[in-house]
């Protein structure tokens, strides 16, 4: 806590510019996020399409994810700039793994096995199809796009944070101090946030847009992530979940996640 | 009438002073927290509202607590309140300046709060409370301003704030109902997720406020020569041993709902408060506290004899003030996220300048209340033994 203080004290002077300008700037929402540019910019080079959908979901597959692997997080938090604080209270996180137990604490008994005990399933934002968090927003920072994604403008939200009281999963992360000084490894292509507003998963529309797959997705080498359309009846998402079966978190508080984990 | 509130003994002036004092180094604090991000408070990622958010649910409490003057008075005829009606008026007004402080210093980007306004979102609560409770503040100015002036003039309120005076009441209720509305309406937070929320909210406000009134009464006799009248306080006094009696019943209701049921999910947040979970219990201690302070109060407030010796009644009303603002200024915001979603227990505590900023804050609302309350101590001195003209508003056609 204390170096925590001095560290703040050191990069103030960087703290005091990032204030204003986003003050400043008239709140971005084309196609909701400020990365749009960058994305249509993209696409216009890219050879391929964007990928569409009627509502986007992933799967993932527990027999095939390993408990010890950190590539879909490496991989998601090297392309978004999510920085490493190292403080656990003020940790920025968009795709991280939790104990089997704490991510379906209905579905754990006093027998439950060893083996699913040890799972570590990755836990991101469930992309709701009845997100809480879109509906108590106070000012359309956070909203849903008609093909399911739950997106951020971080140029509208004022940090009030009831979406972090509303997010039944713990999904959202506030940049509880100027986030910049700890992306360990800039990507240029996605912009980096200030301090206050509110970040999460978001699917990658970024990528989507320049008809790539999620970074989780292509990074994780088990193939144990399947993102797709659950609307297309011929989507591979959809085979899997016809064929296995499948847990959502908390799925009885009626947010319906689109986050499928397959047994 | 405003200018009676720059002149005043050498006791106004120093506390003045001292509010000023306290304020400015708030302000200090805030603006640090600006700088280097709401990192320097207590809050994290799991309990992601604190001191900040839990004061300012506190308040909108203190500031609905009016209607439990404004109702006897202009409804039911009840002539005691005549002389203090606006003394809730205008506590009504100072708390609920605080409650926007404090949403607005709770805000990870607080320059930009005015997109409320323009980005208005119709299905969020948090709109709806900022609504109700800007409507609230601009009915408590003007209806008390407007019964103050005319009161000096000594020539009755014109007709036109009786409606707005009656409209004051249910709008009352409003923004406890709508503060109450952010916490019950969430999916997962099952220490909130109760229909009896409003209802608690409600009750406790009409105790804790009102407590808070018969203390500023004393303390008006003692320093500033203004007498609210031995029937208006025993009135008052009633009302706070009421609402606390039902406060309480509400909080076994609920005890019995979460724990009969039997569903961890409920228990545990009951738990953490008054057992502590894992060896976490920071808030243990305080809310055994509370439960004992309440509880006291209510046997000190239900004995007629007890309740009429001001001593015994200004540590009842003490108590019950430090009840409730331990109850709801620091359990019950903090506890919705105790255990978090994922399980874990995450203990708050505010920081140093936290602390700092929400005293500003206190100051900035005791700084407009003593305002206030000189303006109308001073008018009130000048109308002498004459009747307050409200009499006028309350019988006419
Ligand atoms: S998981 Fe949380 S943040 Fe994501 S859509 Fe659902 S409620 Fe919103
Ligand atoms: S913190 Fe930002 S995204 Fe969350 S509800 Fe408030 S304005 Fe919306």
């Amino acid at each position: 806590m204390r170096s925590n203080r001095r560290e703040f004290l050191k990069i103030a002077g960087v703290s005091a510019l990032t204030l204003l300008v986003p003050a400043v700037l008239p709140p971005v929402r084309a196609a909701g996020n400020p990365s749009a540019p960058v994305a249509a910019a993209r696409q216009a080079s890219s050879p391929l399409q964007p990928l569409t959908a009627g509502r986007w979901a992933l799967a993932v597959d527990l027999s095939k994810c390993s408990a010890d692997c950190t590539d879909c997080t490496t991989a998601c938090h090297q392309v978004h700039n999510v920085p490493a604080l190292g403080n656990p209270g003020h940790e920025v996180k968009w795709i991280w793994r939790e104990p089997f137990p704490a991510v379906f604490p209905g579905e754990t008994h006093a027998w439950t096995g060893e083996s699913l005990r040890r799972m570590r399933p990755p836990v991101l934002c469930n992309h709701c199809a009845n997100p809480p968090c879109v509906r108590v927003c106070p000012t359309g920072a956070t909203f849903q796009r008609p093909d399911g994604i739950v997106m951020m403008d971080y140029h509208r939200c004022i940090g009030c944070k009831i979406c972090l009281a509303a997010c039944p999963y713990g999904a959202r992360s506030i940049n509880f101090r100027d986030p910049r000084p700890f992306v360990q490894k800039l990507n240029p292509d996605y912009p980096t946030r200030t301090k206050g507003v509110i970040e999460k998963c978001n699917f990658c529309e970024e990528r989507l847009a320049r008809g790539l797959e999620p970074a989780c997705v292509e990074a994780c080498r088990q193939k144990a992530l399947v993102f797709g359309d659950v609307e297309d009846p011929r989507s591979e998402i959809r085979l899997l979940l016809e064929k296995r079966v499948a847990l959502r978190r908390r799925a009885s508080l009626g947010t319906l996640p689109q986050v499928y984990y397959l047994l | 009438m405003l200018e009676k509130a720059l002149t005043g003994g050498p006791g106004y002036r120093a506390w003045m002073a001292f509010l000023l004092a306290v304020f400015a180094t708030g302000l200090f604090f805030y603006l640090r927290q600006l700088e280097l991000g709401l990192g320097v408070t207590g809050m994290s990622r799991d309990v992601s509202w604190g001191l900040y958010i839990a004061q300012f649910t506190f308040l909108v409490g203190i500031a609905a607590s009016a209607v439990m003057l404004v109702l006897p008075y202009y409804l039911h005829d009840y002539q005691a309140f005549g002389k203090i009606t606006v003394l809730g008026e205008f506590l009504a007004v100072a708390s609920v300046i605080m409650c926007g402080l404090f949403i607005f210093v709770n805000l990870g980007q607080s320059p930009r709060v005015l997109f409320v306004i323009l980005h208005a979102q119709p299905k969020s609560v948090l709109f709806w409370d900022m609504f109700v409770l800007n409507v609230y503040l601009v009915l408590n100015i003007i209806t008390g301003w407007t019964v103050l002036g005319c009161d000096r003039k000594g020539v009755p309120p014109p007709r036109w704030v009786r409606p707005l005076i009656y409209l004051s009441i249910p709008w009352a209720i409003s923004i406890h109902t709508m503060t109450a509305f952010i916490y019950a309406g969430l999916p997962g937070r099952s220490f909130w997720l109760t229909a009896l929320m409003a209802p608690r909210f409600l009750a406790a406000a009409f105790a804790s406020g009102p407590a808070l009134l018969i203390l500023i009464c004393l303390v008006l006799k003692k320093w500033a020569d203004f007498d609210a009248g031995e029937k208006a306080i025993q009135a008052l006094a009633r009302i706070v041993a009421y609402a606390l009696a039902v406060s309480i019943f509400f909080v076994l209701v609920e005890l019995f709902t979460v724990f009969y049921s039997g569903i961890p999910e409920h228990q545990e947040h009951f738990r953490y408060l008054y057992a502590g979970i894992d060896g976490h219990g920071n808030l243990v201690p305080w809310m055994w506290m509370s439960a004992v302070l309440a509880v006291g109060a209510l046997a000190a407030l239900i004995h007629p004899r007890a309740r009429k010796n001001e001593r015994v009644l200004a540590a009842a009303c003490a108590a019950v003030f430090a009840a409730f603002w331990i109850e709801k200024g620091l359990g019950l915001v903090v506890t919705g996220f105790v255990p978090s979603p994922l399980g874990s227990v995450t203990e708050y505590a505010p920081t140093g300048p936290e602390i700092a900023v929400a005293l500003g804050v206190w100051a900035a609302g005791f700084l407009v209340l003593s305002v206030l309350y000189r303006v109308f101590v001073a008018v009130r001195r000048e109308a002498g033994s004459v009747e307050p003209s409200a009499e006028g508003l309350r019988n006419g056609p």
